[in-house]
């Protein structure tokens, strides 16, 4: 039986989730196929074929396909969802829109946000915000897995490349059609991918305010994140909050500046490395996940942390 | 134009769960419920879409227990017109719901179904998909801006790296992020209306829906604990530890 990974890529090639999602599927001890469906297939193509047990590529393009919408990528599946035991995605924005539509259509259950693997049927996944891990046993024929990406470090690459397969077009029978995409163009490193990640709340009290962790950031080259209070106070764009039902983090370091640390929050980030809280209040909850606290007023304390970081 | 808007009794978002002792799943007695707040969203979007003249009628929609009718009565007291529990003591899956939900759209004939994006209880964000993949419908899902305009429903949804906007034929699934609007606070007299908005109540049964589960539960428990951290005196003391994080990038 064969494995089914669903690529996630844009012009500038595979996101590194794919990755995660390739190392999750191998733990499950079979042949791992990769699907990259859409516009500037052949590059991340290229990249898919040097994973660590991939064993095929297959790639399909042509215009229903290029903006990535869930009725055509699903309607692709299908056609070759027959083939595999298990179809396997990341857990992003992407990964989450589509995975339930296609194991609705093949009439099984989805599991999502997978963190471990505990058998071929039997996964580990947060429920409550991560304030519990259930453990589900999956009794349909074709299991449908959306991953989360920090719990499934990227492999090493292989040493030969795996072959890559043109598949058919599919005809565009959708009612949804793309208007428009605005994606921030950003220097720094991508959230859900960073060593580092600063992260500033509703104690930055503005959007200027928030530009006080940018030289921080520089210095620890990291991705720059928000608290849900953060981003609902307009201080921060949506796609840098962090928590439940925003993006899951968990870098070698994360700096919560001004963050009090609702359960919200830390259900997306508490899972990194190393954990910097600094906070006004001495009782925020942020302290009751950091590794190092420092009770102290951000504005006086983050330009001192900056200076003291860029002068070494 | 009638919209259908599905509702979850969830654990409020307050309450710091349990984990049972025998790990069979987490503590609800005498915990407080509440609607799941992406729902919430949903009532209060699809309230305002009455309110500005692009939809006649709201029907609110739980599955669940009986004490659903609580969650349905909020729904009411928001906005909507009328509701229909699906009751049933059985634990329910989202492709369960979705499946009792198309029963309800095939009855209803609405031209829009809108969810919350996901339940803050088993966090799955799969109904709304699941359901327009049963119908056959176009979906947008993590909506942050919904428009209806000459039988098109145009949806800004939040993805990775920003915003996207969607033109779907109606009918069309729409599913809700947080910033779609902040649901209105209810007052006592939309309550006291609420109580006399007709409720129906069906069953899966009733339906010809099969909501066996296809995952079955082995162990709830405790995520790993995070040991116990140490307060810094002052910034100076925090530049050691970062550093060492900077040189060993």
């Amino acid at each position: 039986m064969t494995i089914l990974v669903i690529a996630e890529h844009d012009a500038t090639g595979l996101r590194s989730a794919t990755a995660n999602a390739v190392t999750a599927a191998r733990q499950l001890g079979m042949d791992v196929h990769v699907l990259i469906a859409g516009a500037h297939a052949s590059a991340a193509a290229q990249a898919a074929a040097h994973f660590l047990g991939v064993t095929r590529v297959l790639v399909a393009e042509g215009p229903a396909l290029v903006d990535g919408r869930a009725e055509p990528v699903t309607a692709l599946v299908l056609t070759i969802a027959s083939r595999y035991a298990y179809i396997v995605l990341p857990a992003t924005a992407a990964g989450k829109n589509l995975a339930p539509r296609i194991a609705a259509r093949l009439d099984v259950a989805q599991i999502s946000d997978v963190i471990a693997i505990e058998s071929p049927d039997t996964f580990q996944r947060p429920i409550y915000a991560g304030n519990a891990i259930a453990t589900v046993r999956s009794i349909d024929a074709i299991k449908v897995l959306t991953i989360r990406t920090t719990a499934f470090d990227i492999n090493p690459n292989a040493d030969e490349p795996a072959p890559i397969e043109a598949l058919l077009p599919i005809e565009d029978t959708s009612r949804a059609v793309l208007v428009r995409r605005e994606l921030a163009t950003s220097v720094r490193p991508e959230l859900t991918a960073a060593r580092a990640v600063v992260a500033g709340g509703r104690g930055m009290g503005s959007a200027d305010n928030f530009r006080l962790l940018e030289p921080l950031a520089d210095a620890l080259g990291a991705a720059l994140g928000a608290s849900r209070a953060a981003v609902d106070a307009g201080y921060a764009p949506n796609d840098w909050q962090v928590g439940q039902t925003g993006k899951i983090v968990a870098p070698q370091l994360y700096v919560a500046v001004g963050i009090s640390g609702a359960i919200q929050h830390l259900a997306g980030m508490k899972d990194s490395r190393m954990i910097v809280a600094i906070n006004k209040d001495p009782e925020a909850p942020v302290f009751g996940v950091a590794d190092f606290g420092l009770v102290a007023d951000l504005f006086d304390a983050v330009p001192k942390l900056s200076n003291a970081l860029s002068a070494t | 134009m009638k919209a259908l808007v599905a509702t979850k009794r969830v654990v409020d978002y307050n309450v710091k769960i349990r984990v049972k002792s025998d790990q069979s799943d987490v503590d609800l007695a005498n915990v407080k419920m509440s609607m799941n707040p992406f729902d919430e969203i949903a009532i209060e979007e699809a309230t305002r879409l009455k309110e500005r003249g692009v939809l006649t009628e709201v029907v609110a929609v739980s599955c669940g227990i009986a004490p659903c009718q609580e969650t349905l009565r909020t729904a009411l007291a928001i906005g909507a017109d009328r509701a229909i529990l699906v009751q049933t003591d059985a634990a329910l899956q989202p492709l369960a719901v979705a499946k009792l939900l198309k029963a309800l759209v095939d009855q209803e004939q609405p031209q829009l179904v809108i969810l919350g994006k996901q339940a803050i209880d088993d966090d799955a964000n799969q109904t709304g998909q699941m359901l327009a993949a049963l119908l056959d419908w176009p979906q947008a899902t993590f909506a942050s801006h919904v428009d209806v305009v000459d039988g098109k429903a145009i949806v800004t949804r939040e993805i990775d790296g920003g915003l996207e906007t969607l033109s779907l034929t109606l009918p069309a699934v729409i599913t809700t992020d947080l910033r779609l609007n902040e649901p209105r606070y209810v007052t006592l007299p939309n309550i006291m209306k609420a109580k006399k908005k007709r409720l129906d109540i069906v069953t899966p049964d009733s339906l010809g829906i099969d909501v066996a589960p296809r995952l079955h539960t082995v162990k709830v428990t405790e995520p790993p604990a995070r040991p116990v951290g140490i307060r810094v005196p002052d910034v100076a003391a925090l530049v050691e530890p970062l550093k060492t994080h900077v040189k060993a990038a």
